[in-house]
């Protein structure tokens, strides 16, 4: 309706920022190149073996039992990560001591160190001779390297820092009147923490927890050490497509790893969908 | 209730941000902290809510003396200067809040009951399923004044609470607050920096500099006799001028203004005069109209030049100013304080208002 599409006779193609197409083309380019084509290929993969083939893969046990140890110590190693990620970043965010930022540094070593260097550590400290270990088994009797127990330590060891760095920047911005406000209307600490705290850092809780249950399943190196990769108890999905492709199993493989694409995305999905109701009323 | 607030001190590492203040307001009273920034209003006002802490002094409210009764024990109302809502809950629960952290919870139909009848009372019954970011600047502050309301709060603290308004709001709503203090009767404290906020709200205003409160008075007695050169030239509009004090006279040489009997010792001094108490005269003077404000109004506001001062000045009766025509300026009064102490509300001398 606006006298330039009229003089123009088309709609007019200005906007804020030009070039809308080949940015588009482009974006899609790389992203079909990079993303969505190997996909693809992983997606196309398993039917070489028919329909019934692929069933029989997913129902076989060792399968099974691998998917679901996979996700659950990533789930489990996620959960237990989110009150010391919360805590951690409270830490850094609110108190102020000596120290405080070789400690905010050194959060960001799992992101930096070699998985596979991690794996050796943790089997190291948490072997039944080892520093963690060793006063565990004797005074607890528990064992944590080569059982589930270690799996879940070794990916709440990496999947820490993506909760410490997803909570601090919003705790950082969260102004503190909210609290004083709390606190002139007769709120205790604890009630102002679960009641005005909490609730405003659940979104970003949520987001630090996607992401390091994401990269949980997915983590190879630093499980494959401390696991002790026994079939049916402590081998993981990703270490069992490895088994696979050893074999030159490689359709076999990739029904595995298009279930663990598959459920990710389904668990990622369904965690996007609740920040989508947090985040209802909110700009 | 009452509050009395004596000697308090407080130092933030080594500059005192309250340096000894002592206030006294009265059961129902509206007052306002006045103040430039960093004069300390704020953090008195967070020490009254119990926010901060004192190094020396004592808060008593309503006789009580709250010395280490934290915030939360204090049941003292707090409007925040961005409001402080919390954003992850609708108006409703924001204003329910309060009621809801208490030990002797509420019934919830009490507290809806509560949470409506406030909501009549600040004017904005639409707005209970809103979240905060879903409502305008002036509807946010009516939504924390409902939600400090909430506890029947024994003192209302107002920390900057139109500072987030556009001026038309503010006036508006400066209005509607004062007429429901008046309604409501709780003793207020208003932190402002704003005199002509204070003036309009507040029975009295404590005039605030560097950490002390330096006069404590009606707007009316602020203006007509300042207690300090600081309380002269901060409350009202006045022109701060550079005179000299000869027996028992104040010369504004080289300004080319009328001298004031000023019953001061000899020495130099300073003048506050209004604009309207300096008046201008047509003819050939050294000052120079620059600006003719409200044209339509007689006396004309000017903006005139003198020397090398700018200053508001009035038109005499029955004058009219164009823009660059040349004046006589003659003061018809104002307040000179000594260099070496001491103030005097100064006269026109007789032979000025002669001539």
């Amino acid at each position: 309706m606006s006298a330039t599409t009229l003089s123009l006779g088309r709609p007019s193609p200005i906007a804020a920022i030009p070039g809308f197409r080949l940015t588009l083309g482009i974006t899609l380019a790389w992203l079909g190149g990079v993303v969505l084509i190997p996909l693809a290929a992983l997606a196309l993969r398993p039917w070489e073996l028919g329909l019934g083939g692929v069933l029989a893969v997913l129902a076989d046990a060792r399968v099974l039992a691998a998917l679901q140890l996979s996700f659950g110590a990533a789930a489990m190693a996620a959960l237990l990560d989110l009150p010391l990620g919360l805590l951690l970043a409270w830490v850094i965010v609110r108190l102020r001591f000596p120290g405080r930022s070789a400690l905010d540094a050194a959060l960001d070593l799992p992101f930096a160190l070699p998985t596979a260097v991690a794996g050796i550590a943790l089997t190291a400290l948490t072997a039944p001779n080892g520093w963690l270990g060793a006063p565990l088994e004797a005074m607890f009797g528990w064992k944590i390297a080569f059982t589930q127990a270690g799996i879940v330590f070794a990916l709440m060891f990496t999947g820490l820092p993506f909760i410490v760095r997803t909570v601090e920047p919003v705790l950082r911005d969260m102004a503190r009147d909210a609290e004083e406000a709390a606190a002139t209307l007769g709120a205790s600490r604890m009630q102002t923490l679960g009641r005005v705290v909490l609730p405003a850092l659940l979104p970003a809780l949520l987001t630090g927890f996607s992401l390091a249950f994401a990269r949980s399943v997915g983590e190879y190196g630093s499980v494959i050490f401390i696991a002790g990769n026994l079939p049916m108890l402590t081998e993981i999905a990703p270490l069992l497509i490895v088994v696979k492709l050893e074999q030159f199993d490689y359709a076999g493989a990739a029904v595995v790893g298009m279930a663990m694409l598959l459920l990710s995305f389904a668990l990622l999905f369904g965690i996007n969908q609740v920040q989508q109701l947090l985040r209802r009323g909110r700009a | 209730m009452t509050v009395e607030v004596q000697g308090i001190v407080r130092r933030f590492g080594a500059t005192a941000a309250l340096e000894g203040v002592s206030l006294s307001v009265r059961e129902g009273e509206f007052i306002a902290l006045l103040g430039p920034s960093g004069s300390g209003k704020t953090t008195l006002l967070r020490i009254l809510a119990g926010l901060e802490g004192t190094d020396a002094g004592v808060v008593r409210v309503g006789g009580r003396d709250l010395t280490g009764v934290p915030a939360r024990e204090r049941g003292i109302g707090m409007v925040f200067q961005n409001y402080a809502l919390f954003r992850h809950m609708t108006v409703f629960d924001n204003i329910a809040f309060g009621l809801r952290v208490r030990a002797q919870k509420p019934h919830h139909s009490e507290i809806a009951t509560r949470v409506r009848r406030l909501l009549e009372l600040v004017q904005v019954p639409e707005l209970e399923t809103r979240y905060p970011e879903q409502c305008s600047g002036g509807q946010r502050q009516r939504v924390a004044l409902a939600r400090a309301l909430a506890i029947e709060p024994r003192l209302l603290l107002l920390d900057e609470p139109f500072s987030a308004l556009d001026a038309l709001v503010r006036k508006d709503v400066r209005r509607w607050l004062r007429g429901l203090h008046d309604g409501l009767g709780i003793t207020s404290v208003l932190v402002t920096h704003d005199q002509e906020e204070a003036m309009e709200l507040a029975d009295r205003i404590a005039v605030m500099e560097r950490g002390r409160i330096v006069q404590f008075d009606t707007a009316e007695t602020l203006l007509r006799a300042p207690a300090t050169a600081f309380v002269a030239g901060f409350v009202g509009e006045a022109a701060r001028l550079p005179c000299t004090v000869r027996g028992g006279v104040a010369h504004f040489d080289p300004l080319p203004m009328t001298p004031l009997r000023a019953a001061l010792p000899d020495g130099p001094a300073t003048a506050f005069v209004r604009p309207h108490d300096i008046v201008a005269r047509s003819g050939d003077g050294a000052a120079k109209v620059r600006l003719v404000r409200q044209e339509d109004q007689a006396p004309n506001r000017l903006v005139v030049q003198a020397g090398d001062v700018v200053l508001d000045a009035t038109s005499g009766p029955g004058e009219v100013f164009a823009r660059g025509q040349a004046c006589r300026l003659t003061l018809r009064g104002g307040h000179v304080f000594s260099a070496a102490g001491g103030s005097t509300r100064a006269q026109p001398l007789a032979a000025a208002m002669a001539s």
